[in-house]
């Protein structure tokens, strides 16, 4: 890992490479995100190397005031930015920065990407959104699992049993109705996932299939980071389809 | 009477800023400025950069265990102030209010530069907040705010002092250092964010009397509140 960042040097970060790796997994909810980190975890510490996980809104610093002005849903967008803004920067620095700078890998369960499409969709600018972020580590991968609308709504579905008021962007006011106000949103969502895919190089996999493939194709990507071009301990068995290879290559290249 | 968008930020209302040192004395000058305008008839509109409830408690938290950096601080200022800038200083600056602000960004700007901080990553976060209309620097050497902080007898506090970036173990030496690289800061960028600069060491009357005087140029035609509550 090279050490840099977006753009913004942080006041007191060390300037030598860091020997870790941080690994980011993006996608939204319910593309099987949280399945797939707990999957890589367990394997890349199978094949030896030492991996501290990370998510957002995790750094006790501002969490509770998150909580609460989501509770009153009074803040504007630019204040909700920057307050999700502040506990990113408290956990760079106090967890993501260390771990690499002390040979470990990162594994991030979303990162600024999130953030940034988040901020985007309830009115920021890109510019201003990426320029905010610009203080964040450079991921040596960052992989995104893309999935359908229709399958992220069935699997929120079946997993809280109701949709999200927030995954809904009920706040935003698309729509009263929440099944028609989650489309609105997911679809705003992706189309900022889709040009920062492009500005930041994310590895896409498809994730309307089954947990087990996605994680071979997973594995694929991560695997050269620790000078491997196989995985070592397979665990899927079944070999991606020819549709996601195509897919996988075409992001890759 | 029609209200003239401005032309730094397209609102009716006019924001008019107070900018310097702790102690260079802006804050008697924008509330003595504050009950003039009103006095006038002139909607106004008065907040200062005071921490909100939320910065407060994250800060103390953050202290206890020694969390904040330089950019966590930065952030954090920045989330207070677009709370402050959405909720309050937005809506009377749209509905045409004069709007006098102790304190703005350029308070953010210098801190943060003090503190190290990516000075153009730090204007682009605030780039939420318009350009004032009139923003007045209250120039004063550090010595004389330091004079008239110690015969307050208010406590230096940590952050005041710039403690957090270990310039010295003495409070007294650490205020000056930072406060000398505030001043620094607030010099450097005088020109650019066009400020009024206004000389700090006079005295209270002389000071209000150049204030008023300058003023009058904005105030052409700009409507009263009787104006603007009831036609003719």
């Amino acid at each position: 890992m090279t050490g840099r960042t977006y753009g913004t040097r942080l006041p007191g970060m060390p300037t030598d490479p860091l020997p870790g790796r941080l690994i980011v997994v993006e996608g939204a909810d319910g593309s099987g995100r949280s399945t797939e980190v707990t999957a890589l975890k367990e394997w890349l510490e199978i094949e030896g190397h030492a991996v501290v996980d990370t998510g957002l809104r995790r750094s006790d610093l501002v969490s509770t005031e998150i909580d609460r002005a989501k509770e009153g849903h009074t803040l504007g967008a630019a204040t909700m930015a920057l307050l999700y803004a502040v506990d990113f920067a408290d956990q760079l620095e106090n967890k993501i920065v260390p771990s690499p700078a002390a040979g470990a890998t990162v594994l991030a369960d979303r990162y600024v990407y999130t953030l940034m499409a988040r901020a985007i969709a309830r009115g920021s600018s890109r510019a201003w959104a990426r320029e905010l972020y610009a203080f964040a580590l450079r991921p040596d991968l960052v992989v995104f699992l893309d999935a359908r609308s229709e399958i992220l709504l069935h699997r929120a579905i079946s997993k809280y049993g109701y949709l999200d008021f927030w995954e809904s962007g009920m706040d935003l006011c698309l729509s009263r109705d929440l099944f028609e106000s989650f489309f609105l949103y997911q679809d705003r969502l992706s189309r900022e996932f889709e040009w920062m895919g492009r500005e930041y190089h994310f590895h896409r996999v498809d994730a309307n299939r089954a947990p087990e493939q996605v994680h071979v194709d997973v594995q694929r990507l991560v695997a050269p980071l620790y000078g491997a071009t196989v995985p070592s301990t397979p665990s899927g068995r079944k070999p991606p389809e020819s549709v996601s290879g195509a897919r996988r290559r075409a992001a890759s290249s | 009477m029609p209200e003239t968008p401005s032309p730094n930020h397209g609102f009716p209302g006019r924001l008019l800023v107070f900018e310097g040192l702790d102690g260079s004395g802006k804050s008697t000058q924008a509330a003595l400025l504050g009950k003039w305008l009103a006095a006038q008839g002139y909607r106004v509109f008065f907040t200062e950069w005071n921490s909100s409830e939320l910065v407060a408690n994250v800060i103390r938290r953050g202290k206890k265990k020694g969390l904040l950096t330089p950019t966590t601080f930065s952030l954090l200022h920045a989330t207070d102030f677009a709370d402050r800038f959405e909720r309050k200083i937005l809506p009377p600056l749209r509905a045409g209010y004069l709007v006098v602000c102790d304190r703005y960004a350029h308070t953010a700007f210098v801190r943060d530069a003090a503190r190290g901080c990516d000075p153009g990553w730090v204007r682009t976060i605030y780039s939420f907040a318009p350009r004032p209309d009139r923003a007045f620097y209250f120039r004063v050497p550090v010595s004389i705010t330091l004079r008239r902080k110690l015969a307050s007898r208010l406590k230096i506090s940590y952050y005041e002092a710039g403690m957090d970036l270990g310039l010295s173990d003495d409070v007294v030496e650490s205020y000056q250092k930072f406060q000398g690289r505030l001043k620094r800061e607030y010099d450097r960028i005088a020109a650019t964010d066009r400020f009024t600069i206004i000389d700090s060491t006079r005295t209270v009357e002389e000071i209000q009397g150049d204030l008023r005087a300058s003023l009058r140029p904005l105030l052409e035609n700009f409507p009263t509140g009787a104006d603007m509550m009831h036609d003719g």
